[in-house]
């Protein structure tokens, strides 16, 4: 007899996930999933650990407790059960299966656009120099920059940095992208831009787990909506639900009367 | 006044400063470029490493910044081959203890360097999935050596005046040239204002240079 799969596996499984810097609890006992396709958005005040959790997500910081995993395996470590952490070269290759875009952008500033993109490609991937380069510049042209192939980091505005930020995370093909406030860094009228790119990005059926401060974003492009305080999951659900009037939840009615008062 | 200033004598010999000159610049390229090799390495590893290995590095950079130069290089031109079985020319001698000189300033130089390389792009490097090694190589260090050019420039500008020293253990550089030519001749005033001038736009020359390099990779960062 064989065990059929479950028929709507998790991509992403966050199990009671705990995490303390010092005295201070970030993460309590988070749980989510994520199933392909699906694009989450973590909303929340700041300190409530929506970073934090998207940061264990690829293990950029490592938990406490619990386990997060990926199409099935653990990210951050061995499965023996001793809670073991990989090794670095199989945190690499873990990595190598999310993308993240960052806040501040984080390019490479000696490398071009297209550089910054090829260096995974390249290193990573194995991809030859001519093969990347070719995926770099349709990814680039994808994101509006194709003009853009050969100029540094510091001769782009922040708005097509982090257009370039996401190219690059995107160009490596992963399981899953994390957007970590990546329009918080930028002025206002370059909001817009990189938000589309987000909106072509989960058209096309890319998962997505994205922190953000944007709600009329989040409103229009996610799936879901996860409301984080004190370090826990306060309320999910879609977002008509979740940013409706009649919700049940004190801390997110409050969260939002207070965010639309500073917004609008 | 009795002195009247006679060059003559001075360009007679010319061929010593001259000669003299290119031995500093070619005594201070090679000692930076050993002197690059052992600071780089010795600062990945300090960053890297255990409190052990950080005291012995420490130890390294303390003993040679703490010691005057001019003791150094008598230790390893007269001291070293008397306890040890080497043999050297008083040139080799020299390019090892200006290589283990600027080592130790280039440490703390590429330390500090490899300290401010933001966080934010090695967690980009870690989100690409690179390795370490491939982070250093690709990330951290393309980064930390345009933070530390200045230093580097200034590193290298000091080198070239620190070859004088060289002249203690009769190296034919520039002061040395310079000594032989007093000797011979006794014209002194003469010879140290052309020696002091040969110097002076020598350095500006590296300076000049330098910083161009220097704006050029500002202008990529």
């Amino acid at each position: 007899m064989s065990i059929a799969p479950p028929a709507n596996p998790a991509l992403l499984d966050i199990r009671d996930v705990s995490k303390s810097f010092g005295s201070v609890e970030v993460l309590r006992s988070v749980s989510l999933k994520v199933t392909r396709g699906e694009v989450v958005t973590v909303i929340g005040p700041s300190g409530s650990g929506k970073t934090t959790l998207l940061r264990c997500v690829n293990f950029l910081e490592s938990y406490d407790s619990g386990s997060i995993r990926i199409d099935g395996k653990e990210v951050g470590f061995r499965e023996t059960g001793t809670r073991q952490r990989r090794s670095e070269r199989d945190l690499a290759k873990m990595r190598a299966e999310t993308g993240m875009v960052f806040q501040s952008f984080n390019l490479f500033p000696h490398l071009t656009a297209a550089g910054n993109i090829m260096l995974g490609l390249r290193k990573v991937r194995g991809k030859s120099s001519a093969e990347a380069r070719q995926i770099a510049e349709h990814w680039l042209g994808r994101v509006g920059l194709a003009h853009k192939a050969d100029s540094l980091p510091a001769e782009l505005s922040g708005g097509q940095q982090q257009r370039v930020g996401i190219a690059r995370a995107v160009a490596m093909e992963p399981k899953i992208l994390l957007l970590d406030e990546i329009t918080s860094a930028l002025d206002p009228e370059l909001v817009g831009e990189v938000l589309e790119v987000v909106r072509s990005l989960a058209e096309d059926g890319m998962t997505m787990v994205m922190v953000t401060h944007e709600m009329a974003f989040a409103r229009d492009a996610s799936s879901r909506i996860v409301f984080m305080a004190d370090g826990g999951v306060s309320a999910a659900g879609p977002p008509a639900e979740i940013l409706g009037a009649d919700i049940d939840n004190e801390r997110l009615r409050s969260f939002l009367a207070r965010f639309r008062a500073s917004h609008f | 006044m009795g002195y009247a200033l006679n060059f003559n004598l001075i360009w007679r010999h010319f061929d010593k400063l001259w000669g003299g000159l290119l031995l500093s610049l070619e005594l201070a390229v090679i000692s930076i470029a050993i002197g690059i090799v052992i600071g780089l390495v010795l600062a990945v590893w300090y960053v890297s490493a255990g409190r052990v290995v950080r005291s012995i590095i420490a130890a390294y950079v303390e003993f040679i910044r703490n010691v005057p130069l001019i003791l150094l290089v008598y230790l390893v031109f007269y001291g070293l081959p008397t306890v040890v079985d080497l043999a050297y020319s008083a040139q080799t001698s020299f390019v090892a203890t200006l290589s283990l000189y600027s080592g130790a300033y280039l440490v703390e130089v590429f330390r500090s360097g490899l300290e401010a390389v933001p966080r934010g792009q090695i967690d980009a490097g870690k989100a690409i999935g690179l390795t370490p090694w491939q982070r250093l190589l690709h990330v951290r260090l393309p980064t930390m050596l345009r933070i530390t050019l200045p230093a580097l420039s200034n590193t290298f500008i000091s080198l070239f005046k620190d070859t004088s020293v060289a002249s203690v253990i009769s190296v034919p550089e520039l002061t040395y040239g310079a000594q032989w030519i007093n000797f011979n001749t006794f014209r002194i005033v003469e010879v140290y204002l052309v020696v002091t001038a040969m110097y002076l736009l020598t350095g500006y020359a590296l300076l000049y240079a330098l910083r161009l390099v220097e704006r050029r990779f500002r202008a990529a960062h």
